[in-house]
């Protein structure tokens, strides 16, 4: 049952071949047994039962609220649960426990979701591995699928099998993690450069990044506010629409959603790729691309043209100023957003009293990792009066430049891009942590970001908020098909371990 | 909330609001001096001649003073500006929080469309080109009551720009020598107040009330026309008239509705402006003015004696009347500003741009604001004076106390004495009243119905001048009595029987041959000795002036 997607498991509870409680009871066991992976910060028991008993009565009398109802799901720890604590992976929220819940968790439990707990993260959503959060690194359950411990028995021999596991990517690791190891139907993630495609790629799963303005951010704590987006984790891309379906739309809390009302759609059951021209970006094809990664991307290529798409290279001629003016805009607003955490309203406050700024510092020392006081230190930097010009505003501008280009391949004709997600498929944590998080970051992100800057309405540009963001194809789920089709046999072996 | 709650109570003192009212306590004008120091704990507003120039102790350099002013105004709104929270003076601390007010992770702000309104009023009301699009932006500091770490404001296009603000000061000796003077208003922008600090020092903590945290403001920023503290404290007085008439800010300077920070520098005429300091916190019309004038008196004192004027920002003490540094954190602080992200442009439209099929609900429109303006003081000025005759610094007093008009109108409305008459008890005899006790015109024993029916008497003649001002000092003492039961009970009401008024001026000049003697040999001073004896013998209920007809009739027949 777990295996299923979240459509058939949706018609099993319709039909009554299983109860809310019995897939909640056994997603719980899951979890319990793949308490290892350290995808779950905090696993949200009693809620959950409760939720799925209310589930189970609402079926019984015959009212259920859709196709979310009594299915399990899962939060990343960076979205406000009302009475669940809220961590960002962070000592500076430890028992932070919100009093109200993000709009995107709302319209879940409004539908009927059961929510499993809240997933792990790297520190306030700041990394690409999952592996810099105060809870620890999250595990790729594919670590300990039949075929990567036979690849690895094939290549060392006589290495430790515990330091083998990979890592998940990130920053919603937990998320992907937690969907990929099927203890939840689906997850929310968050995306401001990449956080859950990245996963999503290196777990095997559908990482969906909704336009910018689609879905509301109130509830998600912040780390880019112009990029930042609530991101959808499924195991099938049907399972993904029908949970945008759930979360889209208006939020009179956020006013960058916008206020056109969303259609209802429904994903044709087959898919007629005829007269859809596809685009690949040549500046995609970078040097540091794994040949692996190659060959699926122009095997994907080739699907769709073998399927009648017309696929044409196209030019995204700023694509190589991204990555540093992505990091120039992400640290300022960063800067700014965690100047909030000051130990007064709520979170991690010291036990020195001298004086309030004293208090400040020590708060935020030991409140925040490295990664995020890099972070904040790098912003402020930027938006110094003197610096301001120079760097801020400078990466606007280009911001504006990446953002024009994928206006004007829109503008061409094409309709979609298909691009690689990650450089490589996912590495051992060993290896991963041999670069720093900045490093890392800056690697990981390459493919993922620019959309992010893309998709908003720059602030001194376009005065609408209804800009049509430029949509991206990944070839995330195409990269893992072989391994998607196997998943049946696999479950099986990763349950057992 | 981290910090212990602790009533306002205790700070909750209360200034009378300090009227520029062009009457008695301009009449003076003392020049800036020196000397003037040892004047400062008098109560009057610092006197000022027009410029502040000044000769020099050596007679050669003359000084001028440029004073600019940014006044912030706490927009009268049910709600605050970016959140559902409400807005209420002196709450409970810490009650009117929401979650976005304490910068709980993940809230948002949600822009107030009153605030809006409120903002696109007041720049039009002040002459303002109205930004279509304007801008939001983050100004970074870290204190304990802006929970975010930054404010929320407009920094780098304000909704309103290049306005004006007419205002008037008397000039010369007489209060009605009044001159009117305009100041450029650079800009006006929306953002957000910030909560309290409450220091405990005892107990060495700071307790932080929130209530106060993003309730909207006006900033509205005064180019530097100005030249004293009395041209400040009347452009203050007027713009405060302003936004009372608007209903955008109640604009009440002891409750912190208004608060104006100045800038402050003084120079030769010809020669290039001086380093200026900022006076911040200027809670009342009246410290604004002494602030102003103190520091314009320290700047050339300290010029003159060879030192220099330091970039600093500085408070006013108004027990000692004078302006010290402020243990400054904020002067050299980079505000590291950047757009606020979570805001899209503010966009506002006129008739023309107005896009076709937009939800009313959704859009403002310009036009429709200034075509339901209210009336705003300079006009309800001029209309006293052309309805009712009145002299100009008569309409300022009637504007610039607060309901004082309210109570003048509704006195017209119910009298039928003389619009002049009226205006003359208002300010001369109620307003002394009022003054004299220290009370507020809705504080006031006597009612306008009152006032009608007293002023009513003395038109018909029922009653003379000096019995009205006696029912009136009992309407002030006993409240609840009407003036007819006051003028029967005290029998204060004119004689109306002729005969019986000839009957005692006859016994008077009988009893009194000598005076009657002086009159008829020319002296005419002698009558009103008589009239005043019939007044007497009557208790002050005859008119003199038929007294005194009979009197001449009597004496010529």
């Amino acid at each position: 049952m777990l295996g299923r997607t979240l459509r058939e498991v949706s018609t099993a509870l319709k039909q009554g071949h299983i109860t809310p409680t019995e897939l909640c009871q056994k997603c719980l066991s899951l979890i319990k047994k793949t308490k290892f992976l350290n995808a779950y910060i905090t696993v949200s028991e009693e809620v959950a039962l409760k939720q799925a008993e209310e589930s189970e009565k609402r079926y019984k009398k015959g009212h259920s609220l859709g196709d979310l109802d009594g299915i399990p799901v899962a939060v990343k720890d960076n979205f406000s649960t009302s009475s669940i604590e809220t961590t960002c992976a962070s000592n500076m929220l430890k028992g932070y426990v919100p009093p109200y819940n993000a709009t995107v968790v709302q319209k879940l439990l409004d539908k009927g979701a059961v929510l499993m707990g809240k997933t792990n993260l790297d520190e306030f959503a700041m990394g690409s591995g999952s592996t810099d959060g105060v809870f620890g690194p999250v595990k790729n359950p594919w670590s300990y699928s039949k075929q990567y411990r036979e690849k690895r028995k094939q290549k060392a021999h006589g290495e430790n099998e515990d330091s083998n596991w990979l890592i998940t990517g990130g920053s919603s690791g937990g998320s992907a993690a937690a969907v990929a190891a099927f203890t939840c139907f689906a997850a929310l993630g968050s995306d401001t450069g990449g956080s859950t495609r990245n996963p999503a790629a290196h777990c095997g799963v559908v990482g969906f990044k909704p336009s910018y303005g689609l879905v509301s951010r109130h509830g998600l704590i912040p780390l880019v506010n112009s990029m930042d987006v609530p991101g959808i984790l499924t195991r099938c891309v049907d399972d993904a629409a029908i949970v945008l379906g759930m979360l889209a739309g208006h939020d009179p809390k956020d006013s960058t959603t916008i206020q056109d009302p969303v259609k209802p759609f429904t994903l044709p059951t087959s898919a007629d790729v005829n007269k859809l021209c596809i685009g690949i970006p040549k500046e995609y094809l970078a040097p540091e691309l794994s040949s692996e990664v190659r060959s699926f991307w122009s095997k994907a290529a080739n699907l769709f043209e073998s399927e009648g798409a017309k696929v044409i290279e196209v030019s995204l001629p700023h694509t190589s100023y991204s990555i540093v003016c992505y990091h120039v805009l992400c640290t300022s607003e960063v800067a700014s957003n965690m100047a909030r955490f000051d130990g007064l309203e709520y979170g991690h406050r010291c036990d020195i009293n001298v004086s309030t700024e004293a208090m400040y510092a020590a708060t935020r020392r030991e409140g925040f990792n490295d990664v995020v006081r890099g972070r904040i230190l790098s912003g402020n930097f930027f938006l110094l009066k003197e610096n301001y010009e120079n760097y801020f505003i400078k990466a606007q501008k280009v911001r504006r430049l990446i953002a024009n280009d994928f206006v004007n391949v829109f503008n061409s004709g094409v309709d979609v891009l298909l691009t690689p997600t990650t450089l490589s498929e996912a590495v051992p944590y060993l290896e991963f942590i041999k670069e720093d998080n900045r490093t890392r970051s800056a690697q990981d992100d390459i493919f993922t970001q620019a959309v992010n800057m893309a998709g908003e309405n720059l602030t001194s540009a376009i005065p609408e908020p209804h800009a049509k963001e430029p949509e991206q194809l990944h070839v995330t789920s195409f990269s893992y098909l072989p391994m998607t089709n196997e998943l049946a046999g696999i479950i099986e072996t990763f349950v057992v371990t | 909330m981290a910090a212990l709650m602790l009533r306002w109570s205790c700070l909750g003192k209360r200034w009378v609001l300090a009227c520029i009212d062009g009457g008695s306590r301009h009449g003076r004008g003392a020049a800036i001096g020196l000397t003037s120091r040892r004047k400062r704990g008098q109560s009057s507003v610092a006197q000022q001649p027009l410029i502040a120039v000044q000769k020099s102790r050596k007679g050669e350099h003359e000084w001028a003073a440029v004073v600019g002013l940014e006044i912030h105004a706490q927009i009268s709104s049910n709600s605050k500006l970016f959140s559902g929270s409400q807005v209420h003076f002196a709450a409970p601390p810490n009650s009117l929080v929401s979650f976005f007010d304490a910068s709980l992770p993940g809230t948002l702000p949600v822009l107030n469309r009153r605030c809006v309104e409120a903002a696109v009023m007041t720049g039009l009301a002040l002459n303002c080109r109205i930004n279509k699009k304007s801008l939001f932006d983050r100004k970074h500091y870290f204190y304990a009551d802006l929970p975010a770490g930054y404010q929320i404001t407009q920094q780098r296009l304000p909704i309103a720009v290049n306005g004006s603000l007419a205002y008037s000061v008397s000039v010369g000796k007489k209060p009605s020598q009044v001159s009117t003077r305009t100041v450029r208003i650079k800009q006006i922008q929306l953002e957000q107040d910030s909560g309290k600090s409450l220091h405990d020092e005892p107990r060495s903590q700071t307790l932080i009330d929130l209530n106060r945290a993003g309730v909207g403001l006006l900033e509205v920023v005064l180019e530097p026309d100005m030249s004293c503290g009395e041209e400040a404290a009347s452009a203050v007085r007027e713009l405060q008239l302003i936004l009372q008439a608007l209903g955008t800010s109640q604009a009440n300077m002891a409750e912190g509705q208004l608060r104006v920070d100045a800038n402050i520098s003084v120079h030769h005429p010809g020669e290039p402006l001086g380093v200026r300091t900022e006076v911040k916190n200027l809670n009342s019309a009246r410290f604004l003015a002494k602030a102003i004038d103190f520091e314009i008196k320290r700047q050339i004192h300290e010029l003159e004696n060879g030192r220099k004027i330091l970039n600093e920002t500085r408070s006013f003490d108004d027990k000692l009347g004078c302006t010290m540094p402020m243990r400054d954190k904020e002067g050299k602080q980079d505000y590291r500003f950047m757009p606020e992200p979570n805001l899209p442009p503010l966009l506002l439209y006129d008739t023309a741009s107005l896009p076709p099929g937009a939800d009313p609900q959704q859009v403002i429109n310009i036009d429709w604001i200034r075509e339901r303006l209210p009336e705003l003081p300079g006009k309800t000025r001029e209309k006293l004076i052309q309805q009712y005759g009145m002299l100009p610094e008569h309409s300022f007093t009637l504007l610039n106390e607060v309901g004082l008009l309210e109570f003048f109108q509704n006195v017209i409305k119910e009298t039928r004495a003389e619009p002049k008459k009226v205006t003359s008890w208002v300010l001369n005899i109620f307003l002394g009243f009022l003054k004299q006790q220290n009370l507020a015109v809705n504080e006031s024993p006597v009612t306008p119905s009152a006032l009608a029916e007293l002023l009513n008497l003395l038109d018909r003649k029922a009653i003379s001048s000096s019995a009205a001002r006696q029912v009136f000092e009992e309407l002030w003492q006993s409240k609840g009595k009407t003036p007819s039961q006051i003028v029967s009970e005290k029998k204060l009401e004119l004689m109306q029987d002729q005969e019986a008024l000839e009957r005692v001026c006859h016994t008077v000049m009988e009893g009194h041959p000598q005076v009657v003697m002086d009159m008829k040999r020319g002296n005419p001073r002698a009558i009103n000795k008589l009239i005043g004896l019939v007044r007497k013998a009557t208790l002050s209920r005859a008119d003199p002036t038929v007294i005194k007809e009979i009197l001449e009739r009597k004496l010529s027949s």
